[in-house]
């Protein structure tokens, strides 16, 4: 398999999460887009490990290992990030009434 | 000796700082003695020189002063008989004056009467230097520094405005003169690459090899300096300052401004006089310009009530007298005349502040009269001044103005008659002045009429030394028509001042013709004296004419230079200020301000503090960045 | 084409589907389900790819715990009804013509990479005996500071919830409770 539609996938699905942050309001709307576009990584990340394993094999029969692991980290801090991240919107949604980030203009203050 | 010598100025700049540091713990009487004795000392050491008569135009360096590149200017000291003749003087007279001073500024309270003799000390060190330099730059430091003091000590009442507008106006105009010396100097090492006299002046120096008549260099430096000369001489159309300078102390007024500093353009003209024969054209400037001088300030002397303002004036045409010596070539009669000259017109300014001394500050000769009899040494003292500085033989003036004319009739008949012109004027108006100070009724106040009373020995003996000089002074250069082996002066001047350019002494005109000369101007003087004498014997009140008027305004020279000048740079300054300063570099830098400003306040919507904005630009920027990246990356 | 290939499309379509279903629903329970079903595709994929340990984590980590924890935080909030304000209309625009831009940006970039290949169905790696042994050899010390990384997100969420002392700090605390099962598994 092309390794190439891996790579084009992988961008559809992170331009798809970078379009939903932009154009969506709703805070949790946008932290699952941020998930997606970790995930769209992910799958880059074990493609190009195969891809990796495939070539040197042969020589090396960890090759490619190191992606996966990858990936495994990636997944143990995004579940990490997610319960602060949760816990901040709480937050707000108990000040404000809302989850629009809108209300986050504090940066101009 | 070359210690000797370097001790002659260090002595006065010791005063200056011993007095001008300690002003303030130091009595009176030792301010005195240490400002006095540092001049004396010099003095003796200048009469050593000069009976030794080691005379040397190979200057005495002391070290590097300026040693940059091609450029070496040592400092150094250079004692010919020119600078020796003026170490004399300075001396001198700067001795005596300084005697005078002890007693006339006596009220002066402590601190300011050391603050004062350390300005003169400041400024004999000064005219030192400017005197015994061995090249233009040495010569030009003494040159500002003699500035400087005058400025100092004009403005010395420094309460009163009007003097220090005096003081500011003799600085900004010596200062316009200093442009030109300056210009001169830069000239001159730019064409010649040196500033030493001896390099440049001696047999087989740099100007001996030139022989072109007016070459733009030569005829532009020799302006230059005289531009120079104008200003610190005062001649036409620098000399409005001098006038005013008499603001200053009376022995202020009699050392600096008659008997030494405006003598220093007579000075460095004469010392540059190898340089003035190559440049005939600059020669004729600075007669005409002389004689112009010498007629214009006589002619409002004759008009003038204030005591000191007469002898200002007297002195500005004095020195128009000297300038036109210089200019038909007669460089010896022109020193000669300001060593006649500052005898007789230190003894008439010191005569002066006697005389003010006498009537507690009064200086309009309208109230004083009838002093002669009270005033008994300052009247006959100042009646020789008088006598020499009218030019009547054997008084010292005599003999050094008839030099001059002389020279004057042998070069060019006009500037002749402007000279005889002058000295009749001359002797009608210090004999009006004599006249009406000493003779008549008194006219003051009751109280001056108690008051009156001659001066402390401290000043009437300078003042009898002076008279004495006054009458003897003039023999040094007596003329061979009356003596076998006279023309002593030139002959003792004659290492430094070349003789073969037009000197009278030696000239074509015939002892007769000599003789008739002399007679002739000796009696237009005395017909001048004495239409003084019927005019002025019984002053009264009188209403003046409009040439009167005229004259009593100074031929309203400071208002022409007033609208001519001050105005149209004031209404310059006017405009630069509105138009240049205001609507245009203002406007410039607010400008910026405001584009900044603005500026500021467009891209503030930029930074609205939205957080998805903000995540719009990244990706915006992302891309811009890829694009960059993965297309225009060659 | 083999099988394989033929569910790499399929997996591949409904991923992008499900992704845009994520990004355009106006419930945001929807689009929690339609996360989720994206995440069951990306596990499909790394099925393909033989990476089966990695697939049941995504399932088990991603679509299990995160997504219920979303849920859970949307329904206590009741954001589930169509609350949301929507953007103005030209930011929408704005937004998706700058991500269009980037995804043209990238895909002309990369389109002539090189060709290789990745390698589908077959190879062990993938595998958890042989991830394991690399995890808790090679890479014994991240594993263990993840565990730290765990504890601190577990201490902020509760300082976060319980930054209001009014005892109203029920759902951060529930947030914090979850992070902490999040840790145990």
């Amino acid at each position: 398999m092309d390794i190439r539609y891996y790579i084009f996938l992988s961008i559809a699905l992170f331009v798809t999460g970078i379009i939903g942050v932009l154009t969506r309001r709703n805070a949790i709307v946008i932290f699952m887009c941020i998930e997606l576009m970790l995930n769209a990584v992910n799958l880059l990340l074990v493609a190009f490990s195969k891809m990796h394993y495939k070539a040197l094999a042969a020589t090396n029969p960890t090759a490619g290992t190191d992606g996966q692991l990858f990936v495994f980290f990636i997944m143990v801090v995004a579940a990490a990030e997610v319960s602060v991240g949760l816990a901040i919107i709480v937050m707000l949604y108990r000040n404000t009434r809302s989850v629009d980030i809108n209300f986050l203009n504090r940066l101009k203050h | 000796m070359k210690n000797l010598i370097a001790l002659i100025p260090l002595l006065p700049l010791a005063g200056f700082l011993i007095n001008g540091l300690g002003r303030n713990f130091l009595s009176k009487g030792l301010v005195s003695i240490i400002g006095s004795g540092t001049v004396l000392g010099s003095f003796i050491i200048s009469c050593m020189l000069f009976s030794r008569g080691e005379f040397s135009s190979v200057p005495y360096k002391y070290f590097d002063f300026i040693n940059v590149g091609t450029l070496h200017i040592p400092f150094a000291f250079q004692i010919d008989q020119l600078s020796t003749l003026f170490l004399l003087i300075i001396t001198g007279v700067g001795f005596l004056i300084h005697v005078y001073s002890t007693a006339y500024m006596h009220e002066e309270n402590r601190g300011h009467f050391g603050r004062y003799f350390a300005y003169l000390n400041l400024f004999v060190f000064s005219m030192l230097l400017l005197v015994m330099g061995a090249n233009y730059l040495i010569m030009f430091i003494g040159w500002e520094g003699v500035g400087l003091c005058s400025y100092l000590l004009i403005g010395y009442w420094f309460k009163n405005i009007d003097y220090t507008k005096a003081a500011k106006k003799a600085f900004v105009m010596n200062r316009i003169g200093d442009l030109g010396f300056l210009l001169a100097l830069f000239w001159m090492l730019q064409r010649f690459g040196t500033l030493s006299y001896h390099e440049l002046f001696s047999a087989n120096g740099i100007i001996a090899s030139l022989h072109t008549l007016d070459t733009t260099d030569i005829v532009g430096i020799t302006l230059l300096l005289f531009v120079g000369a104008t200003g610190k001489s005062a001649q036409i159309p620098l000399y409005t300052w001098l006038p005013d300078a008499m603001a200053g102390p009376t022995p202020v007024s009699a050392l600096i401004h008659a008997a030494t500093m405006v003598t220093a353009g007579i000075y460095m003209i004469a010392r540059s006089n190898i340089l003035y024969n190559l440049a005939p054209s600059t020669l004729t400037v600075i007669a005409y310009v002389g004689g112009a001088t010498a007629l214009l300030a006589a002619t409002i002397a004759v008009k003038q009530n204030d005591i000191k303002k007469v002898l200002a004036y007297s002195t500005v045409s004095q020195l128009g007298y000297m300038f036109l010596a210089l200019g038909t070539g007669a460089y010896v009669a022109g020193v000669f005349h300001v060593m006649t000259h500052a005898f007789f017109k230190a003894l008439l300014f010191l005569g002066s502040g006697s005389v003010i001394h006498a009537m507690s500050g009064q200086q309009d000769i309208r109230f004083m009269g009838g002093l002669r009899k009270k005033l008994k040494i300052t009247y006959l003292t100042f009646l020789i001044g008088c006598i020499a500085i009218a030019g009547i033989p054997p008084f010292s003036g005599f003999f050094s103005k008839d030099a001059i004319l002389l020279s004057a009739f042998e070069h060019e008949k006009f500037l002749w008659v402007v000279g005889l012109l002058t000295a009749a004027l001359t002797a009608f108006y210090m004999f009006r002045l004599l006249f009406v100070t000493f003779n008549g009724s008194f006219r003051g106040t009751e109280e001056q009429r108690h008051h009156v009373h001659e001066s402390p020995a401290a000043m009437t003996i300078p003042l009898i030394v002076l008279a004495i000089l006054s009458i003897v002074g003039g023999f040094v250069g007596v003329p061979e028509v009356f003596a076998e082996g006279g023309e002593r002066l030139a002959a003792f001047l004659s290492p430094v001042i070349a003789q073969h350019h037009g000197n009278v002494e030696h000239a074509g005109v015939s002892h007769g013709t000599e003789l008739a000369l002399m007679a002739g101007t000796t009696i237009l003087a005395l017909l001048a004296i004495g239409f003084a004498w019927f005019r002025y014997r019984n002053y009264r009140e009188e209403q003046n004419g409009a040439f009167g008027k005229v004259l009593e305004n100074k031929w309203y020279v400071d208002e022409l230079y007033d609208s001519v000048i001050v105005k149209p740079l004031n209404g310059l300054g006017r405009f630069a200020d509105v138009f240049i300063e205001r609507s245009g570099i203002d406007a410039l830098v607010n400008g910026v301000g405001r584009a900044v400003n603005y500026g500021g306040r467009q891209l503030r919507w930029l930074q609205s503090g939205q957080v998805g904005s903000y995540v719009l630009l990244m990706v915006i920027s992302m891309v811009l960045f890829f694009v960059m990246e993965f297309f225009l990356k060659k | 084409m083999g099988i394989t290939e033929i569910l790499f499309w399929i997996l591949a379509v409904a991923s992008i589907g499900s992704a845009l279903m994520v990004v355009t629903s106006k419930n945001p329970i929807f689009s929690v389900i339609w996360l989720i079903v994206t995440f069951f595709t990306i596990s499909g994929h790394y099925i393909l790819l033989n990476a089966q340990f990695l697939a049941v984590v995504n399932i088990i980590v991603y679509a299990g715990a995160i997504m219920v924890l979303f849920l859970f935080v949307i329904m206590l909030m009741n954001l589930d009804k169509n609350t949301e304000v929507q953007k103005g209309r030209w930011m929408r625009l704005i937004g998706a013509v700058a991500g269009g831009c980037l995804l043209l940006v990238l895909v002309a970039g990369l389109r002539s990479t090189e060709a290789r290949a990745t390698q589908l169905g077959t190879g062990d790696i993938g595998l958890i005996q042989n991830l394991g042994r690399v995890l808790f050899t090679e890479y014994v010390v991240p594993f263990e500071l993840s565990s730290v990384l765990f504890l601190t997100a577990m201490v902020g969420a509760v300082v976060i919830g319980k930054r209001d002392q009014t005892g109203r700090a029920a759902v951060a605390t529930a947030a914090a409770t979850t992070a902490g099962t999040l840790e145990a598994e």
